[in-house]
């Protein structure tokens, strides 16, 4: 089997690797200042612990220097705006929102004098990528630090000029005041004509969640106006003077090698330069369509290699399998007790295989980059999740150091997982490079759905044992292919083994919202609703017979209340649930689905979910992950899957790959649970993990027709056996 | 081949250099620089392309130029007069009806189609006109509800 296309450096659930240290103070103290001018930089260190997550370890802060491990900065000018630097990026999520949210919490300055500067490689602090739902908990920290750091030094600057107690006095509304004297002063005057760099530790002067006025708020997306208004620039619109389309040749199929080549036809039409480099074939061209006629215009022999297809796909993953390990490390390997001697004297005994196919992200928005050569030095517009991973792409593949390249993340039209990496920035700097102009690269639909990377596809094998009375004694769970994310289980089991099998994936894949949680949380949460039936005790009671854990005990008890758990149903209607851990998240989602006896038809009409992440920063915009999470679920339970052949996608369109349209949205309701005494954690991705086994254990419930591969139900249940 | 010399949109005459087989998305975005139209698959599945010409809804990716002639040709740059909103603008922002936004456009233009052919849809009438339109987000109710919202405004302001 040919695994070139799997060359490139992208497994499952890459984000949890160790990120390498390579932050550097780019711009410079009296590069900022020019840049932003005069006022007061607040720099805020990383505390040790988050330093050697974050980087795989570092130096202590030392008073003589800036701290090589900054997590965040922040400058105050003299008119009173507030710039916050982070190198999260915005896909969506919101998190230009929660986040600023956050930093005027703790700064007391209204939301609109704080402006965000987002994934920009040359002006924010180092950061591994927009994934796992870490913004919230991680960036969402640090900036609340950061911004509590710069409040308590402006008390002081207060204090000092006014020469009283810092203690008396009060942060609101951009302003220091003094209670007693009643004199009150701005932060822009208490930073006037200053150019000072405060490099502050990580102390802990942030506001409790139960205090919190302007976080924890329901606010409305930061700049709405002008996505209303088709004012945003999104990266597939930015466009530089002199600029240039490009598009490159793409293989006949994955892994295929290029036999012959002739770019003559190509080369004659006017305007059009074309490129190659080894393997690669590209052009430029004063227009789109000038580019694809030109690419059209390239004769092009490939050698292809036999490769898998649908059909024997899970049969590949398990011959392809290895006995374990996960690179990312992930604790994919877990024995506890005898699962063989708890099975022996186990009163019900249950085996059940689970598989899941490929799904594509297909975000609205298909990738794209400006790419701009000065020289030596590199500048790239682009999209996505992770500007300093595209960056060191681009070093790499121009064998330049990092310090030449400038990766800028321009708010994006979403991701989902799907934007760790760099195609369209490597594809569009090699073209500006040899067309000596700025060039513009935007895949089409089809390029999108076939050169991106994959939501894992998996097989997995489960194993229980229960007694009499529900306790369930044993449990073996194999996954192969599809990601260790999620795959301990969460009900408290005496004998377990489980193991994550790593195999050889005939497709590229990489992360996806919620990554492999939702496979694993498919098959164990379809075998609870079928390991429940067997013993002959109701779901909800029998998962909560093995369930310690309060917090998962709520969202599942929440849920239930809500959507009425062991009412009476119509005919041909079920109720099924399923719900989970991940990423700090927890969850249950419940479902209410009616099928047509004589079509087949399945309808989802109801799903109620219970979520808990922690203190909630903006319910309003948790409230739109939650139902988004379910809406975009529907696809990957009910009907999305990649249909590929011999090494190509054969349904690599809109017309062809069927995602979640209006028609298929159900009433949703959400029940969001506070817990203002605990840390917030992201609320992206953990949502999206009840969905499917919600509705395949709904539909046994309407039909007694049990079903064990997503998507559920691609034709309807016509034809499924009984 | 034949080609086009001029198109009016928002309002304005514009000059343009295109053969009439052109999209009129490639136009309005590469050649007049008015992105807010947005590019999602080019086969008039999604809905982010979607314009108004003359007043209906229509898919500008697969719209020739040559086909247009001096039809008017609303995009979303030109629904607000001034700095009024057009009513759906404020009801997609009232209700939070975005998560990327990458398809609110082509949705605030589709519905703008809808209203001005049933000004009073209801919920599953507004639901089968925008079946056509992708959002990837998941923002679906909160789309349905900001078109109910609008219409209800509009409403309202005509009694």
């Amino acid at each position: 089997m040919n695994d070139k296309h799997l060359q490139n450096p992208l497994e499952p659930e890459r984000y949890e690797l160790t990120a390498p240290r390579t932050y550097h103070f780019e711009i410079g103290r009296r590069g900022f200042f020019k840049f932003l001018g005069a006022g007061v930089l607040v720099v805020c260190a990383l505390k040790d612990t988050e330093v050697a997550q974050e980087s795989g370890g570092g130096k202590r802060f030392s008073e003589d220097s800036l701290p090589k491990e900054i997590g965040a900065w922040l400058h105050i000018g003299e008119d009173g705006t507030v710039t916050v630097f982070t190198g999260k990026a915005e896909n969506g999520q919101n998190i230009r929102t929660s986040l600023t949210q956050a930093v005027a919490e703790e700064l007391r300055v209204p939301m609109e004098k704080i402006k965000l500067v987002m994934g920009d490689t040359q002006l924010t602090p180092f950061d591994m990528g927009t994934f796992g739902s870490r913004t919230t908990p991680i960036m969402g920290l640090r900036l609340r630090t950061v911004a509590s750091a710069a409040r308590e030094l402006l008390v002081g600057f207060a204090a000092s000029q006014w020469q009283v107690d810092r203690t008396r006095l009060i942060a609101a509304d951009g302003r220091i005041s003094d209670p007693v004297t009643r004199k009150s002063i701005a932060y822009s005057a208490l930073v006037q004509g200053q150019q000072l760099v405060q490099a502050v530790p990580a102390e802990d002067h942030l506001t409790p969640a139960t205090e919190w006025k302007i976080a924890g708020q329901p606010v409305a997306k930061v700049e709405g106006r002008d996505f209303v208004t088709g004012r945003h620039r999104y990266p597939s619109d930015h466009a530089l003077p002199g600029m240039v389309h490009g598009k490159v040749l793409r293989a006949a199929s994955f892994g295929a090698t290029l036999v012959s080549v002739d770019l003559h036809d190509a080369e004659q039409i006017p305007g059009v330069t074309v490129v190659r480099d080894g393997n690669f074939i590209g052009v430029t061209a004063p227009s789109k369509e000038t580019a694809a006629q030109a690419i059209a215009a390239i004769h092009a022999e490939w050698k292809s290699e036999p490769q898998p297809s649908n059909k024997d796909l899970f049969e590949h993953l398990k011959k392809n399998a290895t006995e374990g390990g996960d690179p990312q490390g992930y604790d994919s390997h877990i024995e506890i007790g005898s699962v063989e001697k708890a099975l022996a004297s186990a009163d019900h005994r249950l085996q059940q295989t689970y598989t899941v196919q490929y799904i594509a992200h297909a975000p609205l928005e298909p990738r794209a980059a400006v790419a701009k050569w000065d020289g030596d030095d590199l500048t790239v517009w682009t999209g996505g999740q992770r500007p300093f991973g595209v960056r060191a792409e681009l070093a790499t593949a121009f064998r330049i150091p990092e310090e030449r390249v400038r990766v800028i993340t321009l708010d994006t039209g979403s991701a989902y997982g799907g934007k760790h990496t760099g195609e369209t920035s490597v594809e569009a700097a090699r073209l500006a490079r040899a067309a000596k102009r700025p060039v513009k690269v935007v895949w089409t639909r089809e390029e999108e759905f076939t050169w991106a990377y994959f939501r894992p596809a998996g097989v997995i094998e489960v194993t229980g044992g229960a007694l009499k009375d529900g306790t369930i004694t044993a449990w073996e769970f194999h996954n192969y292919n599809s990601g260790a994310a999620g795959i301990k289980t969460y009900y408290d089991i005496a004998n377990q083994k489980i193991v994550f099998h790593p195999s050889r994936s005939p497709l590229r894949q990489g992360s996806y919202r919620a990554l492999a949680a939702t496979a694993n949380h498919f098959a164990r949460e379809t075998f609870m609703d079928e390991m429940a039936h067997l013993a002959k005790i109701d779901p909800l009671e029998f998962r909560l017979k093995n369930l310690k854990n309060d917090r998962l005990r709520a969202v599942f008890e929440a849920a239930a209340k809500k959507i009425g758990w062991g009412r009476t149903k119509e005919a041909g209607h079920g109720l099924g649930m399923g719900g989970g851990f991940e990423k700090g998240g927890n969850i249950a989602t419940f479902a209410e689905v009616a099928v047509d006896q004589k079509t087949g038809d399945v309808k989802v009409l109801h799903v109620v979910t219970a979520f808990e992440c922690g203190a909630i920063v903006n319910p309003d915009n948790l409230r739109n992950q939650v139902d988004g999470s379910n809406i975009q679920g529907l696809g990957g339970a009910l009907f999305e899957a990649i249909q590929f052949e011999n090494g190509r996608v054969i349904n690599g369109k809109f017309s062809e790959y069927r995602v979640p349209r209006f028609r298929d949205v159900p009433k949703i309701e959400t029940v969001l649970l506070d817990r203002k005494d605990l840390p917030s954690a992201g609320g992206g991705e953990a949502p999206l993990l009840g969905l499917a086994p919600a509705i395949g254990n709904a539909i046994f419930d309407a039909t007694g027709v049990r079903l064990r591969a997503l998507p559920l139900v691609p034709d309807g249940l016509k034809g499924k056996a009984s | 081949m034949a080609r086009v010399a001029q198109l009016i949109v928002n309002g304005h005459k514009y000059a343009v250099d295109a053969e009439e087989s052109s999209s009129l998305l490639s136009v309005l975005r590469d050649q007049l620089d008015l992105t807010g139209t947005k590019y999602g698959c080019g086969e008039g599945q999604c809905g982010a392309c979607t314009v108004l010409i003359d007043g209906r809804a229509r898919r500008s990716c697969l719209t020739q130029i040559g086909s247009i002639g001096s039809k008017q040709i609303t995009t979303i740059e030109g629904l607000a007069s001034g700095e009024q909103l057009h009513p759906l603008q404020q009801a997609f922002l009232d209700e939070g009806a975005m998560q990327c936004a990458y398809c609110t456009s082509g949705m605030i233009m589709s519905a703008v189609g809808l209203l001005q052919t049933n000004p009073n849809p209801t919920p599953s009438e507004t639901v089968e006109h925008m079946q056509g339109n992708i959002c990837r987000c998941g923002t679906h109710p909160r789309i349905v509800a900001a078109i109910q919202r609008a219409a209800k405004t509009a409403k309202e302001s005509r009694r």
